[in-house]
């Protein structure tokens, strides 16, 4: 029963990915971050995801309460957030998220704040977007280790 | 009678004197109380003319007898003394003609001449007017009344113009070819002019008009002049005028032209500018959007190599795994070809700069040469390099792109060479123009495999160094080096070889089908070539071969004290010399190009080298020898020719020498000579394969030779060490401000089995990297806040310069700072931008290279082996 559950769990997470994958959503970095992921570091993948949640929550904050700060909007300071940002996406192959932010930045680097709101409207969509299905991913993941490590001790 | 005589006689004599008249007479005057003694006198009656006048004669019927006496007047003028040709008018009374008359009394009242009217002359019948002066028989003052000058009248005095006469005897004069018509006429009464002389032909054209003075103020006279004939036309001041308006036309006309011409000239050049203008832009439009679309294509294609090479890694059957190394051999060719046209349109926007490192030339030719080894064993051609000992040892410069343009040129040999040899030499530029020996060595057929070549003399012929010779300071840095490559291919057709260095100009359309390529390999690496201050240029003799010369400026690496990056490769053959130095060898070669590269690469182990051409010598050589040889190293060419000469001279061999020295061959093809020394029987040959480098050559040597066994894994063949092998223990730091970024990186390093050290700021790099340290490398990311990867870069190389020097100075003892005393920690930036992060940004502010990121396993090996063995 646990290692049927177990396939089923790995048709449903290479079916999640592959939708990831068609949406843009995900690209092939995502599998090179899965491949640094071994016995030494089980929980690499998962690791990276959340800084790059944490980091990203706080960088979306920023740009949110530069953009709202109706005096004043400094465009350098959000191009640097912007640059962090696409750093980290394309680190963990968060296409989609990485193309808006490269959408905002050209906003802002030529000082267009509407376009700036439109896109940080978008990437905020689109961060969720992603949050929800990483969720779901690791959620896929960790029943599917979970059956798996339930599977391997009744083998020995 | 004879004063008759005598007048004329005298008027005669002195005629010349009165041009104009045609005869002259005296008149005395006559009372009528003295007629009778004057006639009596004379002998002859006083005689009358009017009648004369009235009836004119005939001039032949002429008789003055038949005048009759004159009547009864009160006075008379008898003529009594005439010149001879008027001499009929002697007796005639003047008085009784009409016109004498008057002339006479108007003569004696005025004391002058005086004219008569033009009337028809006595006898002649001609037209004539006759001069009157009064002869008195005292002298009148000048105001004396006409009464007293009548009274004092004693005769007259006239004189006959013929008018006629007059006139022919003046044009005479006139010598004029223009016949001209002149008519006299007498106008005393205006209304009435009277003609006296020429035609009255119609008066039309040119007239000249001039008077006359016969010295009568009453009577008037004028003569009017005329051409005979109408004027002609003036044909030469015609045809003149008209020449002259032509050419003047024409002349304007030139002028005209030429101004337009001159317009429309400047006019095209202006043109010319703007379009030269528009090309220019074009072509730097077209460069840049070359190195743009190179740029984006290169990213995805990566990704495709990257996904190729993981799929490589899973479950396979044979046909995928063939498909997928085809796709993963296509890709890469196209990413090659991606890379060279970027290079090409990096040049063309003239975005290409050289690195000044130091390097090792003869490390660098060793390194092409291991590159085509395995092409030119499996084709069957022989491989060689040889570089002049003038060369010196260390060059500054840019090794890639040289080792780029060497590899091109043999690359393209190796394309088209099916047998024979490729033979690389290097020289300095002023050996090849003063050493005779070069010049005439390979005149000859005397070649590397004994196949013709195409004399690599004219490749040179054009090059500016050769004319200008003086130009090359012998005192000041630069290294002048003149590289051929030379081989025994198929060469360029005629035809074609005027656009060898065209960008993507190929001889035919099916070179590119058999050979592939895309043809721009040799324009890149004339750019190359003039970048550094060089010439490119070639020969090629289709069937027999085509040999590529290039001349390049470097500067002397060994004079310059300043500190540059040298390549790791030259402290193994330095340490691999150490063993063989002074040890020596014979060559058993009798080809003289072949021995001198087999000579070049043993001498480089510091091995001392005899070269003899055939078994005899070498016997002799060996047993004549003081000190004896260590090895004998043979070329296969030999061995196989004369196999029992062979097996003679190794029997010979080991009697003679005092030690028996090793006996090597130096094969061109491995699997041939492997058979070849199993027949020989012989026991301790070992093969040396060609091309023979230094480093494989020392390997060869220590493995026979024995005493090597301290097995250094970096000599021989490079072992293909995969990404875990170099950075397996390696510790390494990951400086990057994103978490996210660095979490990953340090991820992808460690599973290379590298010890990983991350950090966050460019500050906590500097800490972390001052020495003394253990880290062997750092991967920087570029774009930090506070310290970017550059500045942090720059700071650690300064604090490093500082330590090295003041260890050199011996203000810090070595031993606190890991006996190294040469601190300098290979620093890569980690950027996932290539095109602001360029590979000379990055060079100019100390870094060493640069990986993008996310991490590519093949570019990261690339750049990670360049430090790590």
């Amino acid at each position: 029963m646990l290692g049927l559950d177990a396939d089923r769990l790995r048709a449903d997470l290479n079916r999640l990915l592959a939708f990831l994958f068609h949406q843009g959503i995900l690209d092939e970095q995502y599998l090179q971050l899965q491949q640094l992921q071994d016995e030494s570091s089980p929980n690499f993948v998962s690791e990276v995801v959340n800084i790059y949640f944490h980091e990203s929550e706080k960088l979306l904050r920023n740009l949110r309460s530069l953009l709202m700060d109706r005096e004043f909007s400094d465009y350098d300071k959000m191009g640097i957030h912007l640059n962090q940002f696409i750093g980290s996406s394309s680190s963990i192959g968060a296409k989609r998220v990485r193309n808006v932010c490269v959408a905002f930045r050209a906003a802002s680097d030529q000082n267009n704040r509407a376009g700036c709101l439109r896109a940080l409207e978008l990437l905020e969509h689109e961060y969720c977007i992603l949050k929800n299905k990483l969720h779901e991913l690791f959620q896929i993941e960790q029943q599917r280790l979970l059956a798996a490590g339930v599977r391997y001790p009744m083998l020995n | 009678m004879n004063l008759q005589m005598t007048f004329a006689r005298y008027t005669e004599r002195t005629a010349f004197e009165r041009p104009l008249t045609s005869g002259v007479a005296y008149a005395v005057r006559v009372l009528h109380s003295e007629r009778e003694q004057f006639e009596k006198h004379q002998g002859w009656t006083i005689k009358r003319m009017d009648t004369l006048e009235k009836n004119p004669v005939h001039k032949d019927d002429y008789n003055p007898d038949l005048f009759e006496p004159s009547p009864i007047q009160e006075e008379y003028a008898p003529v009594i003394f005439a010149q001879d040709i008027i001499s009929h008018v002697i007796s005639i009374d003047l008085l009784s003609g009409k016109e004498d008359r008057e002339n006479v009394l108007r003569a004696r009242k005025s004391g002058k001449g005086v004219l008569t009217a033009p009337f028809p002359l006595l006898k002649t019948n001609r037209l004539g007017v006759i001069l009157t002066f009064a002869v008195y028989k005292r002298d009148l003052p000048s105001n004396a009344t006409p009464n007293e000058r009548i009274q004092a009248t004693n005769g007259y005095l006239g004189g006959v113009f013929d008018v006629e006469s007059l006139v022919e005897k003046l044009l005479q004069q006139l010598a004029s070819k223009q016949k001209i018509l002149v008519n006299v006429l007498d106008t005393t009464n205006q209304s009435y002019p009277v003609s006296m002389y020429g035609s009255n032909a119609s008066d039309d054209g040119l007239e000249l008009v001039s008077h006359l003075n016969f010295g009568d103020p009453f009577r008037k006279h004028e003569m009017r002049c005329r051409f005979k004939q109408k004027p002609p036309w003036p044909w030469l001041a015609i045809t003149t005028s008209i020449g002259i308006l032509v050419i003047a036309l024409l002349v304007g006309h030139i002028f005209h032209a030429t101004v337009n011409r001159i317009a429309k000239v400047e006019d095209d050049c202006h043109k010319m500018m703007e379009l030269k203008k528009q090309a220019e832009a074009a072509d730097v439009a077209k460069s840049q959007f070359l190195a743009t679309v190179s740029h984006e294509i290169r990213t995805p294609m990566n990704g495709v190599l990257g996904m190729l090479h993981m799929l490589m890694d899973t479950d396979l059957d044979v046909t995928q795994l063939d498909y997928v190394r085809t796709a993963q051999a296509s890709g890469k060719a196209l990413v090659a070809l991606i890379n060279e046209v970027l290079d090409q349109a990096k040049i063309e926007s003239g975005k290409l700069e050289l690195e000044e490192v130091q390097f090792d030339l003869r490390a660098v030719l060793d390194d092409v040469l291991s590159l085509f080894s395995g092409k030119a064993q499996d084709k069957g051609v022989e491989l060689a390099v040889f570089i002049s000992d003038r060369v010196p040892e260390m060059l500054i410069g840019d090794p890639g792109r040289f080792r780029q343009i060497i590899t091109n040129l043999m690359g393209n040999s190796i394309k088209f060479t099916e047998k024979g040899h490729i033979h690389v030499t290097v020289h300095l530029v002023e050996e090849v123009i003063d050493s005779i020996e070069v010049e005439t060595e390979f005149s000859s057929n005397n070649t590397l495999s004994g196949f013709p070549v195409a004399d690599r003399r004219q490749s040179w012929k054009g090059f500016r160094t050769f004319s200008q010779e003086g130009s090359i300071h012998p005192f000041s840095d630069s290294i002048n080096i003149i590289v051929s490559v030379e081989d025994t291919g198929e060469g360029i057709p005629i035809e074609a070889q005027s656009r060898v260095f065209t960008p993507f100009m190929q001889v035919g359309p099916s070179i590119s089908r058999t050979h592939g390529g895309t043809g721009i390999g040799l324009s890149i690496s004339k750019c190359l070539v003039n970048l550094m201050k060089g010439e490119i240029g070639f020969v090629s003799i289709p069937k027999i071969g085509s040999t590529f010369t290039f001349t390049a400026v470097f500067t002397s690496g060994s004079s310059s004290s300043k500190e540059y990056k040298s390549q790791q490769i030259n402290n193994q053959t330095n340490s691999v010399s150490s063993e063989f130095r002074g040890k020596r060898a014979l060559v058993v070669d009798p080809r003289s190009v072949r021995a001198k590269v087999s000579r070049y690469h043993i001498q480089r182990l510091g091995i001392h080298v005899e070269v003899v051409s055939d078994w005899k010598q070498g016997l002799s050589s060996i047993s004549r020898g003081s000190s004896a040889f260590n090895m004998v190293l043979i070329e296969q060419e030999v061995w196989d020719q004369d196999l029992n000469g062979s097996a003679h001279f190794i029997d010979n061999l080991e009697k003679i020498a005092i030690t028996t020295p090793k006996v090597f061959l130096l094969s061109n093809s491995i699997s041939s000579s492997r058979a070849n020394t199993t027949t020989s029987g012989v026991c301790n040959l070992t093969v040396i394969p060609k091309p023979l480098r230094a480093s494989m050559l020392a390997a060869s040597l220590q493995r026979a030779m024995g005493d090597g066994n301290k097995g250094n894994p970096r000599n021989g063949e490079v072992p293909s060490l995969s990404l875990r092998n170099l950075l397996l223990g390696r510790k390494i730091l990951i400086v990057d401000d994103n978490n996210v970024n660095l979490k990953v990186a340090a991820g992808a390093l460690r599973k290379y089995g590298a010890d990983v050290v991350s950090a966050s700021r460019g500050m906590e790099a500097i800490e972390l990297l001052t020495p003394p340290h253990r880290f062997d490398a750092c991967f920087m990311d570029i774009q930090m806040p506070e310290m970017d990867g550059f500045e942090a870069t720059r700071r650690i190389r300064d604090s490093e310069q500082n330590i090295n020097d003041r260890i050199h100075f011996g203000e810090l003892s070595v031993e606190t700072y890991n006996n190294i005393s040469n601190w300098h920690v290979p620093i890569l930036a980690m950027t996932a931008d290539v095109i602001q992060a360029t590979h000379e940004a990055c060079l100019r502010c100390g870094m060493d290279g640069y990986v993008s990121k996310p991490f590519e396993a093949e570019q990261l090996y690339r750049e990670v082996s360049r430090f790590f063995h």
